[in-house]
């Protein structure tokens, strides 16, 4: 497996840090058992992206919210709002890791460097679009 | 199906090791090893094919020639007998039996070939399914374990406090506070930048009418009007 990190900034052609569509940002690549590179969006740091690969896909998770945030008896209607959600959000998908939800996108690992910078500013915006969407869910 | 149901199990029970839970590492190697045999299989299939594909084509035109030997002595034959000469149209009887035994054994070699190539390609298409059924378990099993693996070093990162997990709806705050204030300071400095080069005072007498260039023209033109008007009086 290539080394993601490497193959980032060889085909998004930038260093560490650099602008991608606007957004100025920043990556640190996550020690651990997989390779995972934290993106960081400035004036965005409190919601990064995490980016991994497997042997078939890369993908891009950012987390959301963990479920003691959410309302209990407004956890099933926003659920379904999510479930609804799902098909219009442009490229990213709603999720769950352990308790904590995601929005996160999968890409080819043969994808170009116009995908992998937009599927990351557009995963950043409806980020930030879907927690001011369901705040009403939230503690 | 099945193999779905159990990831889902494993997932819903909050196994430790998802992927693991599913297919060991063992297991998962013997898993790849058959797609790779499966994929040998094929090749290996899909050669001995096109040989049998051209017996059964040579064994096909075989009859076709034989067919038409046949037809060839009967009307031979029937000739002979026109002359009654029958000792003549015995003969090519023989000949005739001879071909149709060798046209028969053609014709069951014919069919076995068919029917060969017809189970070797129904193998071919049965292993595709199941070399693609396997890619896409292995894909599913090491995608979940991956993603496991990832999810375990993000929260350690951020357990261990070089990246904090504030709740979402502070973090959105807080975010929409510092655009305002990023835009509140692109506006203060827009507006600083026009002071600075006088346009500031010049646009407010503007927008309140004061001193623009048609104002100016108007007041120009009534001062000459009044100043006719007095020549004239």
């Amino acid at each position: 497996m290539n080394n993601l990190l490497e193959k980032l900034e060889r085909v998004l052609g930038m260093s560490d840090t650099g602008s991608l569509n606007g957004l100025e940002y920043e990556f640190n690549p996550i020690p651990g058992e997989v390779e995972v590179v934290q993106v960081a969006f400035k004036d965005r740091e409190e919601l990064p992206i995490y980016l991994t690969q497997s042997e078939s896909q890369m993908l891009c998770i950012c987390y959301l919210w963990d479920d003691e945030e959410v309302i209990s008896d407004k956890r099933a209607e926003m659920l379904e709002v999510m479930l609804d959600m799902n098909i219009p959000m442009p490229l990213s998908s709603f999720g769950r890791i352990g308790s904590r939800y995601t929005i996160f996108g999968a890409l080819s690992l043969e994808s170009s460097a116009e995908s992998i910078a937009r599927e990351l500013t557009v995963l950043s915006d409806n980020a930030l679009d879907a927690i001011d969407a369901m705040s009403e869910y939230l503690n | 199906m099945e193999f779905f149901k159990k990831l889902m199990t494993a997932i819903r029970g909050g196994s430790r090791e998802l992927g693991e839970a599913v297919l060991d590492t063992q297991s998962i190697r013997i898993y790849e090893q058959e797609i790779e045999d499966a994929k040998e299989a094929i090749k290996k299939a899909e050669s001995d094919l096109t040989g049998v594909m051209a017996k059964d084509m040579q064994a096909g035109r075989e009859i076709e020639r034989l067919e038409k030997e046949i037809a060839s002595y009967e009307s031979k034959a029937i000739s002979a007998l026109d002359q009654d000469n029958e000792a003549l149209a015995g003969e090519v009887a023989e000949k005739i039996a001879e071909l149709e035994v060798e046209l028969e054994t053609q014709r069951i070699a014919k069919d076995k070939f068919s029917a060969h190539v017809n189970s070797v390609k129904e193998m071919i298409k049965q292993t595709h399914a199941k070399i693609r059924e396997h890619e896409r378990e292995i894909s599913m099993v090491k995608t979940t374990d991956n993603v496991h693996k990832a999810a375990k070093s993000i929260n350690q990162h951020i357990d261990g406090g070089s990246s904090k997990m504030v709740a979402a709806k502070e973090s959105l705050e807080r975010i929409k506070h510092r655009q305002q204030d990023n835009s509140d300071r692109m506006v203060a400095s827009e507006s600083l930048n026009d002071e600075l080069s006088g346009e500031s005072l010049e646009n407010k007498l503007k927008a309140a009418g004061i001193g623009d260039e048609s104002d100016r023209k108007k007041q120009v033109l009534e001062r000459l009007k009044a100043k006719r008007k007095g020549n004239k009086n």
